[in-house]
Order: C-alpha cells, then structure tokens, then sequence
C-alpha cells in the first residue's frame, strides 16, 4: 500500500491513498473492490461521498499546513451530486478550496474515472476550523 | 411488520420486509464492509446501525468517526426505506444525498440512520432522514437526498445480491472467523 502520511484511518481502511500532488493539493485514488461496491459492479454512493470527503480535508490539511496554521477540523455539511455510475475502475477525486476565512471554509470536489472531463461525482462542503 | 405500499397499485404485490432480507444486503460490498446491522423499521422508513469500529476514525489524533461512515449509512437506509415505501427491491441510483453534521457521534457509540421515503414518483423517490446515537431527539445529524429509479431488471440485480452475500458469507466462514 502506498504511504499516506496524514489521512485518516477511515480513508486508509477504505483503501483511498495520495495519488499525486498537484500544485500543493492532493489527488487521492481508490481502486475498485467489493469495500466500495454498492448495487454489483457499481460503487457505492457513500464510498464515493467517502472518497470526496477526505479529498476535501485533504487539501484543506494541505492548505492550512502551507498557512502554518493549526485547527481541528468540524464538519458542517456536505452535499453529494451523483453525475453517473460509478464505474468498477480506479476512481480519483480533488478538492478546490473556494474559500478559506477564519472560521470557515467552503470546499467543492469532483471525483472521476478514466476521463477527467467527467466527473462521476461532485460535492460541495462547509469545515469548520476551531 | 410489512411495509406499505404507497403508490402504484400496478407493481405485483410482494410486501418487502427489511427485517428479513437485511442480512442479505449487509453481508456483502460496501454495508458488508461498514458492518451495517438492520435495526427497525415502518411502512415508509427503516432504521440501520453501524457499529462503532476504530477503523472508521477520521481524525488521527481523536477518536471521533468520520463523516463519511454516516454518509453510507443513511444512503442506505434511504435506498431501503424506498423499497419498504414501494413494497418491492428495484434498483436505485443515488442522485443528490444532502447531510448536515449537528455535533460528533458520542466516542465508543454506534450510530443509528433513520431515514424516511416521503414520497415516490414513476422516477424519483424523495428521502429525509437524521442520523442519532441512542436519542432520536438529538440527532447527530440531519439528512435528504434524492434517489432516481433504475431500469435494471429487480430480479436480476437481486440475483447478483444474493450470491454475492452467499459468497462473502463462505470466505468469513474459511477465514479467521
């Protein structure tokens, strides 16, 4: 398994780790497996809500650490935009921070297969930053 | 307890009892995984649990379970609360799934998903539901979402469901228990 120095234990039990970093924010992947099957031979909508979430706080990490700043972070809420199924191939998600105040940050994500022009999935989260 | 069914008197009359096929659709992928266990249910909602488990944190210095365990939990007791409204499995495909987190889950607590199917159409089925851990008056967090039918035969996909869960029931009992 690759080494994913700073994510979660949830992220590294569901098999997500870093891709690649691109331009100071991670690209996480996950492989297909039955981990993250839904109905058969399609992800699962929370397996790929999963795959967003912690790409989101990654680059929220990312974002912070290159601030200095230190925060626990609190989640507000996430919406989820299922685009299309999610294929039983490779899946890879990166965050873009749309702002970033004190208190708050608002985060939208995508997620997509072989075709980075189709996002499979997008979501849009609030963090909190205490 | 049957479900009921809302709409649609044309579907073949075949009640869908979650209590029943629960250990099914929990045996396999993604629920399996999660080690989701059925709970409750009524004519037109369902109530899953997810057991507390380390492997689900989300912070690495806290012992506080991620959001995104919540997030599958109420998806599928949403997609399970759809099948008890209808009074039939078909398959689902989640189309927007909405969740906004009130406080963390109680350290060391299971969670429960309770989730409603308030309304179906020929196309969409329309949900909202909270997630609490022991109290359903103080929710952890509050959810809604809107699922879209699929025109994969049921009985097909059913099929698949059930040998899947037949299978990962044989690899746990050749593994380690």
């Amino acid at each position: 398994m690759a080494d994913t120095p700073g994510l979660p234990a949830y992220a590294q039990a569901l098999g997500i780790s870093v891709h690649e970093i691109e331009d100071g924010t991670p690209v996480l992947t996950v492989d297909f497996s039955s981990d993250v099957e839904g109905r058969p031979n399609y992800y699962h909508g929370g397996a790929i809500a999963g795959l967003l979430e912690n790409a989101a706080y990654a680059a929220l990490r990312a974002a912070l650490l290159a601030d200095g700043r230190e925060a626990k972070l609190k989640p507000v809420n996430i919406t989820v935009q299922y685009l299309s199924g999610g294929k039983p191939e490779t899946s890879y998600a990166k965050a873009r921070i749309t702002r970033m105040g004190r208190r708050n940050a608002n985060i939208s994500v995508e997620a997509w297969q072989s075709d980075r022009s189709k996002p499979i999935a997008s979501a849009i989260l609030n963090i909190l930053m205490a | 307890m049957t479900c009921a069914r809302m709409t649609d008197t044309k579907l073949p009359i075949q009640a869908f009892d979650p209590a029943k096929v629960s250990k099914m659709f929990m045996a396999r992928a993604h629920p399996g995984w999660l080690g989701l266990e059925y709970s409750d249910h009524g004519e037109n909602w369902v109530e899953l649990k997810l057991p507390w488990n380390e492997k689900l944190l989300g912070e690495p210095d806290r012992p506080v379970l991620a959001s995104g365990p919540i997030v599958s939990l109420l998806d599928m007791a949403s997609g399970m609360s759809i099948w008890c409204a209808r009074g039939t499995f078909m398959p689902v495909a989640t189309l927007d799934l909405r969740v906004d987190y009130q406080r963390p889950a109680k350290e060391r607590a299971p969670v429960w998903g309770r989730v409603e199917c308030y309304r179906i159409t020929k196309s969409a089925a329309f949900v909202r539901g909270t997630a609490h851990d022991g109290d359903p008056e103080d929710t952890v967090a509050t959810m809604a979402g809107v699922f879209m039918t699929l025109s994969a035969d049921p009985k097909a996909v059913g099929r698949q469901i059930k040998a899947q869960a037949e299978e990962a029931a044989k690899k746990r009992e050749s593994g380690n228990g």
